[in-house]
């Protein structure tokens, strides 16, 4: 297993929408770096022919048509209401006319 | 004995014979509150005016002689983590500092059929992330057997406000011991259900295929009583299983003669605390004494637990902390230059260290090129952490096992080593893994006063086994009633 580099941190708090100035890059850099070489003991297993676990109730199929003797778990596309747009808005920073309000993304040309 | 050491069912018989009303209940326990609360600091939120309201609903019911649940009118604590309607849910974290949910939580639905009287929200870990509860955005939280201690994480304020008598029972969530480890920690009951068992509808999401909610009490009988009530599938969660929920009051059974009980070797190492081996050991001697056949078993991976753990948590939480961008709810860091910039602000400055590093370390084991050397390879190791598991069962009934490696530490003494405090759930990790049903039960104090937690697992759905073996060891052993002197003159 490889390590995590300076850069690396950067690039992975980009991708996490995250953003640290020097310092914090550089401690998330050794704590994330000895934690990762903590983690490299599992490397010590060999585990090619081990199938992996998402979930530990593999009877549990999440799609339609399931597989005989499974049970899939899916809802009826069935139309319910929904909350009202004020219960929903009265949580948003920026409501605004109905909608949540974010900076504008797209140029006014 | 004051109405605020009493145990639910004790209190439920009290008020079925109209010897109380909620409200002196209700009143019993916010003076409690008053006065030691401002010492132990489990509460974010306290929801008097609402409680006393559910109370007079309680009392009318008794008082016009209707068949009252059992947990009707009884005075209950909710972590922070479940969504309470029209109640601020803060996940610990200053992202959701002003987030009201919209809706409760199924667990919430659940508790109010039966009539309870909310209590408050406790404190937690950020997002539930932690083992001491000092990852919380607004306080600490401080153990009652010794205020200079933490209480355990993620669910630290559940646990402290059943030990401290400022509520009579809670909830709490567990995703790899949070509701064991403080349990354990605060010397309480707690117990963290199959994966499955419970609805996780209106449980703010942490590491989806591990978080399951379940109860901190102060007996087991309590306990039973809460599973009771929140146990069961559910439409809202695709992940709840829908097996059939027995009555787990009829599994209170004095009596473990011909129940196997293994002992795993691997979590008896040369570093576990002494103190607390023996007392275990101890308590393994008791129930066998008591009639149950104990056996050594191997879990071979248990070492590997804590590395898996710490790959899929914080992966499965980087995909679910996704959402707080400061769009729907929650803080947005003002006067952004564009979008993205918005998103990295509200961020950065919402999230606080822990839950930074935990979506970094996630955001990294499924990072391209990372994905298999990480991630799948952590999935694959819980494979054969949970077929440990599944031999171990094919021979034993119930696994014993110390909760936690040590008592409660010190506050302050881990939080410059983010991998020591990691290394605080190497008892709770490995059933997390593989999704089983485990308790934490008092089994004695260490010389310096502080709990000792006997931690037993059952197999997948096997709740009832460790419920047995729970309240035999309880009805046999008085660990359960030895209550912390909460030193209220202290500095606290």
């Amino acid at each position: 297993m490889a390590t995590i580099t300076v850069d690396g941190v950067r690039h992975v708090a980009n991708l996490a929408r995250l953003e640290f100035n020097d310092e914090e890059t550089a401690q998330f850099t050794e704590q994330l770096a000895r934690i990762l070489d903590y983690i490299g003991k599992l490397n010590e297993l060999e585990t090619d022919d081990v199938p992996p676990t998402s979930h530990i109730h593999p009877h549990q199929i999440f799609i339609l048509g399931s597989e005989e003797g499974a049970r899939h778990v899916a809802k009826p596309d069935a139309v319910k209401p929904s909350y009202p747009i004020e219960a929903v808005l009265a949580n948003a920073p920026e409501p605004e006319e109905g909608y949540f309000g974010v900076p504008r993304v797209v140029d006014r040309g | 004995m004051p109405l605020h050491e009493l145990t639910a069912h004790a209190l439920h018989e009290k008020l079925k014979e109209r010897e109380i009303t909620a409200q002196e209940l209700t009143e019993a326990i916010y003076e409690r509150i008053a006065e030691v609360e401002p010492h132990v600091k489990g509460y974010l939120t306290l929801t008097k005016d609402i409680a006393l309201e559910q109370a007079d609903r309680a009392d009318q019911g008794f008082q016009n002689g209707d068949e009252m649940p059992p947990l009707a009118g009884i005075p209950i604590a909710i972590k922070d983590v479940i969504c309470t309607k029209g109640v601020r849910t803060t996940c610990g974290s200053k992202i959701l500092d002003n987030f009201v949910p919209p809706y409760n939580a199924t667990v919430m639905t659940k508790l109010h059929e039966q009539g309870v009287v909310m209590v408050g929200k406790t404190n937690m870990d950020e997002f539930a992330m932690g083992s001491s509860t000092e990852n919380s955005a607004y306080q600490i939280t401080h153990n009652p057997w010794d205020l200079d201690t933490i209480p355990g994480g993620s669910s630290g304020g559940s646990a402290a406000v059943v030990s401290a008598d400022t509520a009579v029972c809670s909830l709490g969530s567990d995703t790899g011991g949070s509701i064991r480890q403080p349990a354990a920690l605060c010397g309480v009951v707690g117990m963290k259900p199959t994966y499955g068992r419970v609805s996780r509808y209106g449980l703010v999401a942490f590491a989806s295929s591990l978080d399951q909610i379940g109860p901190f009490t102060k007996d087991v009988t309590d306990c039973a009583l809460l599973l009771n009530a929140i146990c069961g599938s559910d439409a809202m969660d695709a992940t709840s299983v829908d097996v059939p929920v027995p009555d787990f009051t009829q599994c209170l059974i004095n009596d473990v003669d011909g129940l196997k009980i293994g002992v795993p070797k691997e979590y008896f190492t040369p570093a576990l605390d002494t103190e607390i081996a023996d007392n275990v050991h101890a308590a393994i001697a008791v129930l066998e004494e008591l009639g149950a056949t104990v056996e050594e078993v191997s879990l071979p991976h248990t070492e590997y637990a804590i590395a898996t753990y710490y790959i899929i948590a914080p992966a499965e939480a980087s995909a679910n902390l996704a959402r707080y961008d400061g769009v729907r709810y929650g803080y947005r860091n003002e006067n952004p230059e564009n979008l993205i910039s918005m998103y990295k602000k509200t961020r950065s400055k919402g999230f606080g260290e822990e839950v930074k590093r935990r979506i970094m370390l996630g955001t990294f084991a499924l990072s391209a090129g990372y994905q298999d050397a990480y991630y799948k390879k952590a999935q694959k190791v819980r494979t054969l952490i949970k077929s440990d598991f599944d031999a171990a069962f094919e021979k034993v009934d119930v696994i014993a096992t110390p909760t936690s490696p040590t008592p409660a530490f010190k506050i302050g003494e881990r939080t410059a080593d983010p991998l020591q405090m990691y290394l605080s759930d190497v008892m709770t990790t490995p059933a997390s893994h593989a999704g089983l049903p485990g308790i934490s039960v008092p089994c004695g104090l260490v010389k310096s006063g502080l709990p000792i937690g006997l931690q037993l697992l059952g197999a997948p759905f096997a709740e009832e086994n460790v419920l047995r073996v729970a309240y035999t060891f309880e009805q046999n052993t008085e660990y359960h009633q030895q209550k912390p002197e909460i030193q209220t003159n202290g500095v606290g």
